[in-house]
């Protein structure tokens, strides 16, 4: 599947594209459907998300995972500080 | 050290104002990122992995006492609690939001700090040796002419859009311990045969994608005319520097594509150019801004011993302390790459470079009782406290024991630089800080037994992490899609300046620590008698090493 993901204009925070809005959890993110550049382009215009962009994730059990490390280390926080994930399940283990 | 006088402020205020007006008009949407990126980027604000980052900066590394508690507090109140020192001797911070960054940049100004000129292609941040100023080795003080540079450098207006970024480091040693000559221009203040003061020049050096080692463009240059040359230096480049190809774009390549010869030959002709139009700052502003880095009043008749009864205390000393000109005195490095003894007798390192806002407090408080307020950020990531009395550094190791700050393992294997790499940068390729933990983690045993060494990783082929310039280097690299670690041996940042050269094949995590453990456990079966590891590496070549790591 193909998500979007980008940054909160004001505060930063990463963000992931949920079909309504924008939220800080992966799993809330849906498939971005044809419209991905559009959406991009709506959002950015509206000041919700800075420097946003496609990527390509799977969904299984689990939830949903960005195919490339970068992603997921921006899903979950950085490796070496797992204590400021937003998910307490984080682990190295899941972001590798 | 220097204190702002009124225009200096006001150029700082005026900033803050400014950038506060561009913000609110950016959220508001009267301006668009594409406007707004280069001016938030002008202010070190950029959009990393997970937030916005503000690389602050500190001139030459040196910071007062209350500098570094503000450092302290912005990362408490602005940041999740913790700051990282960076190899440029500046700090950053990993999480700072858009909308709080006018009010931040309102509290570092009210210390006589700013995020001006810490990113974009102009002048940034003017390095210098960690020790100036207290170092026995010194012929002067550097920093008055860092200060001049940092002035003359601050809003030039025909330096604000150079092809690319531009570094330039002034020592004044022997020893170089700034990398001096892996900079833009590296300046040695030197003395001539007929004993008087000038600059020797260094241009053209740098890492990254090509990294070179700076050639020697003029021998002496009185130092009265330090920024007329450098000003000759710089326009040359702004002139013919290749903005067609960012990748070819630094200094380093128009002096190698020129060639040394035809590069100083038309410096000299703008040099000859310069002096007619006597832009060298008065003599009178040099002696003003000098007289602030004065020494401190040291006191006269203090013991040289010091009490090493406590073995963890003469640990200490033995790394961490370097000799200081004034008698009675000495150098104290605060490490920033903490091993923590656990309780099943393992050792957990921490991130290179980073300290909590507590922590960094601690460091300015210390600085108040023992150092007469003053701090150094070193290009290695750890903090010297320049001028401890010696009969004050049992009392000092117990407050960095408390703070665990006090681990003793300066320039060894676990003394390692580690840009943020993939756990926070952008650009990144693969995980520095990671492996670095697991290098230190594994070697900590023998740590003590190898020896100086030091070993520097970066996430991506800027090498931030001065990879190029390790006894051992470590550069992450995207195997599609993986993580992958090129080693790299012989590099050196010194006086004998080297570059490292690539081993053979990529590792991934796990092999890239046996290959470092590999390396190590060869040059302890070489060695000869007071060898350090790049010394063995130096005599015996690539080939052993190789066939030791990959054999
Ligand atoms: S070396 Fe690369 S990965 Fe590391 S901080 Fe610099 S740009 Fe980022």
């Amino acid at each position: 599947m193909k998500i979007i993901t980008g940054n909160d204009l004001k505060t930063g925070a990463v963000i992931w594209w949920t079909g309504q809005g924008w939220s800080l959890h992966v799993n809330e993110a849906v498939e971005a459907g044809e419209d991905g550049a559009a959406t991009i382009a709506a959002e950015e215009a509206a000041r919700r998300v800075n420097g946003a962009y496609l990527v390509d994730a799977t969904q299984d059990a689990d939830g949903i995972r960005p195919n490339h490390i970068k992603e997921r280390i921006r899903a979950l926080g950085p490796t070496v500080r797992l204590d400021l994930s937003l998910d307490p399940s984080a682990t190295p283990a899941k972001v590798l | 050290m220097y204190l702002y006088d009124q225009y200096d402020q006001a150029m700082v205020d005026a900033r803050v104002a400014e950038f506060r007006d561009q913000t609110r008009r950016r959220i508001e949407g009267t301006l668009s990122e594409e406007k707004f990126r280069p001016l938030r980027l002008q202010n070190g604000l950029y959009l990393q992995l997970h937030a916005y980052m503000l690389r602050v900066a500190v001139p030459y590394g040196t910071l007062s006492g209350a500098q570094m508690k503000m450092l302290g507090d912005i990362a408490d109140k602005y940041d999740r609690g913790y700051g990282h020192f960076t190899t440029r001797q500046n700090i950053q911070y990993n999480w700072i939001k858009l909308e709080d960054t006018p009010d931040l940049l309102a509290d570092l100004a009210s210390v006589e700090m700013h995020a001006i000129q810490t990113s974009g292609n102009c002048i940034r941040n003017i390095s210098s040796d960690q020790y100036a100023g207290a170092a026995t080795d010194e012929l002067i003080d550097p920093r008055p002419y860092a200060e001049l540079l940092r002035q003359w450098s601050s809003f030039h207006p025909e330096f604000l859009a150079l092809p690319r970024k531009f570094k330039i480091c002034v020592i004044a040693s022997e020893t170089d311990r700034a990398a001096m000559r892996l900079h833009d221009i590296g300046i040695r203040i030197v003395k001539n045969d007929a004993g008087e003061i000038g600059c020797a020049f260094y241009v053209g050096g740098g890492m990254g994608r090509t990294p070179i080692i700076a050639p020697l463009v003029k021998e002496f240059v009185p130092l009265d005319q330090l920024i007329t040359y450098s000003e000759a230096c710089l326009r040359v480049y702004n002139r013919y520097g290749r903005r067609d190809n960012k990748y070819k774009a630094r200094i380093k390549i128009l002096v190698h594509e020129l060639g040394l010869e035809e590069y100083r030959r038309q410096v000299e002709e703008e040099f000859a150019h310069l002096q007619t139009l006597a832009i060298e700052p008065p003599l009178a502003e040099l002696e003003r801004i000098k007289t602030y880095f004065a020494d401190p009043a040291f006191e006269t008749g203090l013991p040289d011993e010091i009490d090493l009864s406590n073995a963890n205390f003469a640990k200490w000393v033995k790394a961490n302390t370097a000799p200081h000109k004034a008698a009675g005195y000495a150098i104290a490095t605060i490490s920033l790459k903490a091993l923590t003894r656990q309780e099943d007798g393992s050792v957990k390192a921490g991130i290179p470079g980073d300290a909590t806002g507590e922590q960094i407090r601690v460091m300015a408080d210390l600085a108040k009782r023992y150092s007469f307020d003053e701090l150094r950020v070193t290009h290695t990531q750890n903090i010297v406290l320049p001028h401890v009395r010696k009969a004050d550094l049992f009392a000092l190791w117990q407050a960095l024991v408390a703070a665990e700050l006090a681990t003793p393992n300066l320039d060894d294997v676990t003394d390692i630089i580690a840009c943020p790499g993939l756990d926070y940068c952008t650009l990144a390729n693969a995980r520095s800080i990671p492996v670095a933990q697991k290098v230190a983690e594994r070697m900590a045993p023998k740590a003590e037994e190898i020896g100086e060494l030091k070993l520097k990783i970066s996430g991506c082929i800027n090498a931030c992490g001065h990879h190029h310039a390790g006894h051992i280097g470590i550069l992450g690299v995207d195997r599609k899609g993986v993580e992958n670690y090129q080693l790299l041996l012989g590099g050196c940042e010194g006086a004998d300046t080297s570059l490292a050269s690539i081993v053979g094949p990529g590792f991934n995590e796990d092999g890239i620590v046996d290959a470092v453990e590999k390396a190590t456990n060869f040059y302890l079966a070489q060695r000869q008698e007071g060898e350090r590891f790049l010394d063995t590496y130096r005599r015996l070549g690539m080939a052993p090493f190789k066939e030791a790591i990959y054999g």
